[in-house]
């Protein structure tokens, strides 16, 4: 004889089973979130900090990549005591490089300020489009960019020497513009050239920035500003600024770490080479062939080391001069 | 314990494959290359499984740079190498010093026994300093001026006057810059590199002597400089880096009337640097009898490969086979390391391009008298250095002695390691 199982009875099996199911899964629960944000440590640990360590590693070798990495020989401090005492190119370089930041970097913020107020007063419905328009050199490849710049350059068949020479043929202009087609490869124009095309490239991302920013002031202020008669250069003077500081601080810094790492710009339009006299050469560049046309990677690291601490300082720098007084404030 | 064991089952897999068709072990050989040089390997597949069906042979092909960027890194790590590599001229000095290549002129691959049979200046391009054979060469570049010679007979210059002596190039090409407009040469650079490669004994380095140290301060740098100077005062050179938008827009405006430079650049003028003026181009020995190569390419196996046998089996094929030293030159102008292949008679065909000259017969003259140069691994280096300063020269009126002086200097301290 047997009794009818009670339901619970019934269930009394699988109930464990699901008992075991249960903690397993709050087990594998208390996991998950870890597993769907491993991909970022992941890459960051593959792609990010191991070739950190390991270029740091580096430096302090002398390395021929091409002999493996049993060829490897620690040599301690030497590569930094060459680059810093011997190696004409990056001293070189690195002048190019403060040179171009300067020369590109400061009139991007000059020019990009009160455009984005002029933007901010004076277009309406149109803002986006302009905006779009002033954004586009920003998000295009840098490589499109400078090989069209180096055809515009381009000293016999080039757009640029071409309207000169154009120009030339008028009355006024012919007093001041040459005849002769320029030589935009000659080294005295090769830094101006690469800052050209830097600023022009840049300027609009910093009036994006900017104009952002301004649109988080309260409109009560402007109004307050013109009714107590302030000029819109006073208001730009004293309401504008002061309230952009955080963004110039922001923006600044960006423009000093993206200067001192420049890179495709010069060496695309210079030939990879940096031109005659290496007036073009950045301290980027002097790495790049460091490792790739010499072969000696040890060296190359040390040099991207050294660039690293000098942007840390700079950017410090700018930190104590544009930062922080915003909290006196 | 371990490595007589690899060895000797190293060796069993080489008895096997050598066993060839008779094992019927399919084999996968991959083989790393680059345009346009990979264009000879496709060439080659069809024709090399028709006698070795078991072997399947993948191509990978990079852009030139990147190519030997990612076999830079294969060797530095031992992962992702190819079975058959390819090295061009500009890497072969640094990629045979760095150990990383298997020796060809030891068993089983005993490579020296070919030596004989191809152009006597290639072997030891691909050789390191202990004598190790590190690839075999596939095509060589001999030296050719190219002319324009419409251009030419409009200035009254003949071929004579171009190739007689570096002085009486450099009067032509101010006669032809005077009647033409047109720039005697690209960039005076180009007198630089082909005076310091000429007169070189067999075995002599261009910019380092055996022992490492610099020679550029030498006599034949000093009149390179001195040349190329020349050229830029009497203003017949256009101030043109080969291969920049100037370059090939000057070749399609008459703007170039002559460029040295490899044999094989008569594959790209008649293919599209030039096209329009096909008939108007010749080509000449360089002038005052100066022989030296442009480029070159090679092949390798690297130590850490897995079917080197195999890889042998298809270099060999690739660089010691007539038929496909031929088909290469045929389809894409790269002339044949093989004396074999260069005895052809289709070295006696004329150049429909070349206003039905027979060049080939020409280039093949100067492959026969060039010399051995030795290279090294800071050879790119070196040609950095050299390059800046003979750009201040050029340009900045810098003493050359001072100049040299300088480049010796620099060079010293950059390859101080």
């Amino acid at each position: 004889m047997s009794e009818p199982l009670t339901p619970e009875a019934r269930t009394a099996a699988p109930t464990e089973l699901r008992h075991k199911r249960t903690n397993l899964r709050a087990r594998l629960r208390g996991w998950v979130p870890y597993l769907f944000i491993s991909p970022f440590f992941v890459i960051f640990l593959v792609f990010g900090l191991f070739p950190l360590l390991f270029s740091a590693y580096l430096s302090f070798h002398r390395w021929e990549p091409a002999a493996g990495l049993a060829a490897m020989e620690w040599v301690g401090f030497e590569n930094y005591v060459y680059i810093v005492l011997n190696d004409d190119w990056f001293h070189k370089s690195l002048y190019n490089t403060g040179w171009m930041a300067i020369v590109s970097g400061v009139p991007q913020h000059l020019v990009a300020l009160p455009l984005a107020f002029f933007m901010h007063m004076a277009f309406k419905r149109w803002r986006n489009a302009v905006v779009g328009a002033y954004f586009l050199p920003f998000i295009t490849s840098s490589v499109a960019i400078s090989l069209v710049f180096s055809t515009l350059f381009s000293r016999d068949y080039g757009v640029i020497n071409a309207s000169i020479a154009a120009l030339h043929e008028l009355p006024v202009f012919s007093w001041f513009l040459p005849a002769q087609n320029i030589d935009w490869g000659q080294p005295q124009y090769t830094k101006w050239m690469i800052s050209f095309v830097v600023f022009w490239r840049y300027v609009g991302w910093n009036t994006v920035l900017y104009l952002s920013a301004m649109q988080t002031i309260p409109k009560d202020l402007f109004e307050a500003a013109t009714m107590d008669g302030a000029t819109r250069w006073q208001q730009f003077r004293h309401v504008v600024l002061p309230l952009l500081r955080p963004m110039i601080f922001f923006a600044v810094t960006l423009t000093i770490i993206g200067n001192l790492q420049l890179f495709e710009e010069p060496f695309i339009l210079t030939g990879g080479t940096g031109g005659i006299d290496q007036a073009g050469k950045t301290a980027a560049m002097h790495m790049y062939a460091t490792a790739f046309v010499d072969g000696d990677f040890g060296t190359a690291s040390a040099v991207a080391w050294l660039l690293f601490m000098l942007i840390a300082a700079v950017t410090w720098l700018n930190n104590k001069l544009l930062g922080q007084k915003e909290d006196k404030a | 314990m371990i490595k007589p064991l690899l060895l000797a089952l190293a060796g069993v897999t080489f008895a096997l494959a050598t066993a060839g068709a008779s094992a019927q072990t399919k084999v996968t050989l991959t083989v790393a290359s680059f345009p346009d040089l990979d264009r000879g390997v496709k060439a080659a597949i069809p024709l090399y499984q028709k006698l070795h069906p078991e072997v399947e042979i993948k191509l990978a092909s990079l852009a030139y740079p990147d190519h030997h960027t990612a076999m830079t890194t294969a060797l530095a790590t031992g992962s992702n190498l190819p079975d058959v590599m390819a090295v061009d001229n500009d890497f072969i000095g640094k990629f045979a010093e760095s150990g990383g290549l298997e020796d060809l002129s030891k068993a089983p691959y005993n490579a020296m026994q070919y030596r004989s049979k191809v152009a006597k200046f290639s072997y030891p391009q691909a050789m390191s300093g202990t004598g190790a054979l590190n690839a075999m060469p596939v095509d060589i570049g001999p030296g050719a001026m190219f002319y324009r010679k419409d251009l030419t007979d409009k200035a009254g210059v003949t071929e004579a006057d171009l190739t007689k002596s570096w002085e009486s190039y450099i009067e032509a090409g101010k006669k032809v810059k005077a009647a033409t407009g047109a720039y005697m040469l690209g960039n005076a650079v180009d007198i630089k590199d082909i005076y310091i490669r000429s007169g070189l004994k067999d075995g002599e380095g261009i910019y380092f002597d055996k022992k490492g140290q610099p020679l550029v301060t030498s006599a034949r740098f000093a009149k390179a400089f001195e040349l190329a100077k020349a050229a830029r005062t009497a203003g017949i050179d256009g101030k043109i880096g080969a291969w920049s938008n100037e370059w090939t827009e000057g070749f399609k405006r008459d703007r170039i009337a002559s460029q040295m430079m490899g044999a094989w650049l008569n594959g790209h003028l008649t293919n599209w640097l030039a096209k329009e003026s096909a008939g108007k181009w010749r080509s000449a020995q360089l002038p005052n009898n100066s022989f030296g190569y442009w480029g070159g390419s090679f092949y390798a196996i690297p130590k850490k490969a897995q079917n080197k046998a195999a890889a042998w089996e298809f270099i060999k094929f690739l660089t010691l086979n007539k038929e496909m030293q031929l088909e290469a030159f045929r389809k894409l102008d790269a002339f044949p390391s093989l004396i074999e292949a260069q005895n052809d008679d289709f070295l006696n065909q004329p150049i429909e391009y070349l206003g039905g000259q027979k060049a080939r017969q020409q280039w093949k003259l100067a492959a026969d008298k060039i010399q051995a140069i030795a290279v090294d691994k800071y050879d790119p280096v070196a040609r950095e250095v050299v390059n800046a300063e003979l750009e201040k020269v050029l340009e900045q009126n810098k003493d050359i002695k001072t100049a040299l002086a300088d480049a010796q200097a620099t060079l010293k301290k950059r390859v101080r390691r």
